[in-house]
């Protein structure tokens, strides 16, 4: 199911979420031989981070709990990793993080000369309390850090990836677009929550909050890429709990062009990617119906405006 | 019930001292399990590692620990009443083959995952077994009464055995089988050092032997998504621990490269010197 995004052809419209394998060139590959369109690589910080001890990453069963905590070598120890990637016959999306516009600045210009084919601004991670997500909950932020970033990219497309602890998504998303981005992606992990363990009597995570994702968010993932869909125009990479075609369905209703996945790989393996595709075509045909036509289908103009019951 | 979901808390049931160096835990649990496969251990406010599965019946189950570091230290401290948290079992555990004649080879604490893989093949018929097993000293030769089968050992100050490397005993082995006309090996099963089983596994490779290794890398999740543990394309912890020959002729990282904590690629030996801190 091939797909248009930003000037580039993919493979199919689903995106692998980043964070989630991406530390390899060669996994990397496997994942878009598996019928993912494109691959994003774990996220690229400014210096070299260990990330937190275990435990860091839980299952719920109903989806993840996890603060694995930006680990990077550093983007100035990743040589293997763009030589391996040069020759590449995939597209692939670089995650960067920083701890100030600074930073961002600084790992995206470096970025940039490698030549990956989109850049995605990590300006919502909950589990580091220097990093990402205070960039993601104040619309001036991120509009500083998109505008001052898309200046040293060159014409790399730039995605800002979006956190739903925004007290208002929309906004944030509207702000990176005014700031240049090309492209939204949507959502980072929930809360943060935590777990307890109560025969240990402790917090099981090592950071002992983390963000929740997988099937238990989607509901929230939904909820937030229908705001940014009526706040901007650019289009939006939606995920959050996308494990099977009709929850691919959901979120591309909502608004989403691409469909992300991430967790969904504990429950269905990396084949999930070539499932999910699967799935999603069969429902389209179907329903005689095509990926370009339910983009954005549940917006319903007779449901907007005033919804409280008047007397 | 779920055992991989968040940890389940276990309390020590019985503490073994092995050595100076080693210990096994036992737990009173009905752990789901196929030998080769491993567990997360978790020591509440300290950290949480992968272990594999060293002793196993149907209501008890034990891991083996190195007192090393951090971790290793806490753990071959505590005592009957303590509380460990389990995740798992996860990865894919050894391929029980339908192979006759079969070498086992240890290296040193190696034989942690081997030892219910030994015990499975030994309760099964028409199984020609050869058990190979090499550490540093005599001290370091683990559970040196487990086993029905004989045990062909070496050790690198020849403390007992042939003063040697395993590699040494398993060519032995196979000319000796070719010299006497006896069949020949058809499964070879490994863990040790990697530069052991890489080893092991071109001895295979020449001899056009099938064998399967069982790898160690640093892990987070435990269950393929966080991608700390890749190895080449493969995902250690859920396509392995334990990899057979079609899989390591394609993994350029084996007896190379593994990632540390950051997630940079490292040549092995620096990659264990941080592991064995």
């Amino acid at each position: 199911m091939k797909t248009d995004f930003l000037g580039k052809t993919l493979s199919s419209p689903l995106v692998l979420a980043s964070g989630v394998l991406g530390n390899n060139a060669a996994i990397l590959e496997r994942v878009h031989a598996n019928g993912c369109g494109l691959p994003t690589m774990k996220s690229i910080g400014p210096a070299p981070r260990n990330g937190h001890h275990n435990p860091t990453v839980i299952d719920l069963g109903q989806g993840m709990i996890n603060a694995v905590g930006l680990p990077t070598p550093g983007y100035l120890n990743m040589d293997r990793e763009w030589a391996e990637l040069e020759n590449r016959q995939f597209p692939v999306n670089a995650s960067i993080y920083g701890g100030s516009v600074a930073e961002f600045v600084q790992v995206a210009e470096f970025v940039a000369q490698k030549g990956p084919d989109y850049i995605e601004l990590n300006i919502s991670c909950p589990n580091s309390d220097q990093h990402g997500m205070i960039f993601g909950i104040n619309p001036a932020s991120s509009h500083a850090v998109v505008a001052a970033v898309k200046k040293v990219i060159g014409t790399i497309p730039l995605i800002a990836k979006l956190t739903p602890a925004a007290p208002d998504i929309g906004a944030i998303a509207a702000a990176c677009e005014d700031g240049g981005a090309d492209a939204i992606c949507a959502i980072n992990t929930a809360g943060p929550g935590m777990v307890i363990d109560i025969e240990a009597q402790m917090p099981v995570l090592a950071f002992k909050k983390g963000g929740l994702s997988g099937p238990m968010i989607k509901p929230v993932a939904v909820r937030c890429v229908y705001e940014i869909y009526q706040a901007v125009k650019i289009p939006i990479i939606g995920l959050g709990g996308i494990t099977r075609g009709e929850d691919a369905v959901e979120i591309l209703m909502a608004g989403a062009s691409l469909v992300g996945m991430g967790t969904a790989v504990r429950y269905r393996g990396i084949s999930v990617f070539n499932q999910v595709s699967k799935e999603l075509d069969n429902w389209l045909t179907d329903h005689n119906t095509s990926l370009e036509k339910i983009i954005g289908a549940a917006h319903h103009p007779a449901m907007e405006g005033p919804h409280e019951h008047r007397s | 019930m779920n055992t991989d979901l968040k940890p389940v808390m276990l309390k020590v049931a019985e503490k073994q001292v092995h050595s100076a160096s080693f210990s096994s835990l036992f737990f009173e649990f009905p752990m789901d399990f196929k030998p080769g496969q491993f567990v997360m251990a978790w020591i509440p406010g300290l950290d949480e590692k992968p272990y594999t599965i060293s002793f196993h019946t149907p209501t008890r189950f034990a891991i083996t620990v190195e007192a090393k570091g951090r971790f290793s230290k806490q753990a071959v401290a505590m005592a009957p009443g303590d509380l460990m948290g389990f995740r798992g079992p996860f990865g894919n555990g050894f391929n029980v083959h339908p192979s006759s004649h079969i070498a086992v080879v240890a290296g040193g604490c190696g034989m942690a995952p081997l030892a219910p893989l030994v015990e499975t093949l030994e309760a099964q018929e028409n199984r020609n077994l050869v058990l190979i097993h090499g550490a540093r000293t005599k001290d370091f030769l683990l559970y040196p009464d487990r086993f029905a089968t004989a045990r062909k050992t070496c050790t690198d100050d020849g403390s007992q055995g042939h003063k040697g490397f395993v590699t040494a005993l398993l060519e032995d082995e196979i000319r000796q089988r070719a010299d006497w006309g006896s069949p020949g090996l058809d499964m070879v099963y490994a863990c040790g050092p990697e530069i052991m089983m890489h080893a092991v596994f071109q001895i295979c490779e020449a001899h056009d032997i099938p064998c399967q290794v069982s790898l160690e890398r640093y892990m987070r999740c435990g269950f393929g998504v966080c991608g700390a543990c890749v190895c080449g394309s493969q995902v250690v912890c859920k396509d392995g621990p334990v990899f057979g020959s079609a899989s390591l002729r394609t993994m350029g990282d084996f007896n190379t490269t593994a990632l540390l904590k950051s997630g940079q690629p490292v040549a092995l030996s620096d990659y264990f010197s941080w592991r064995c801190q």
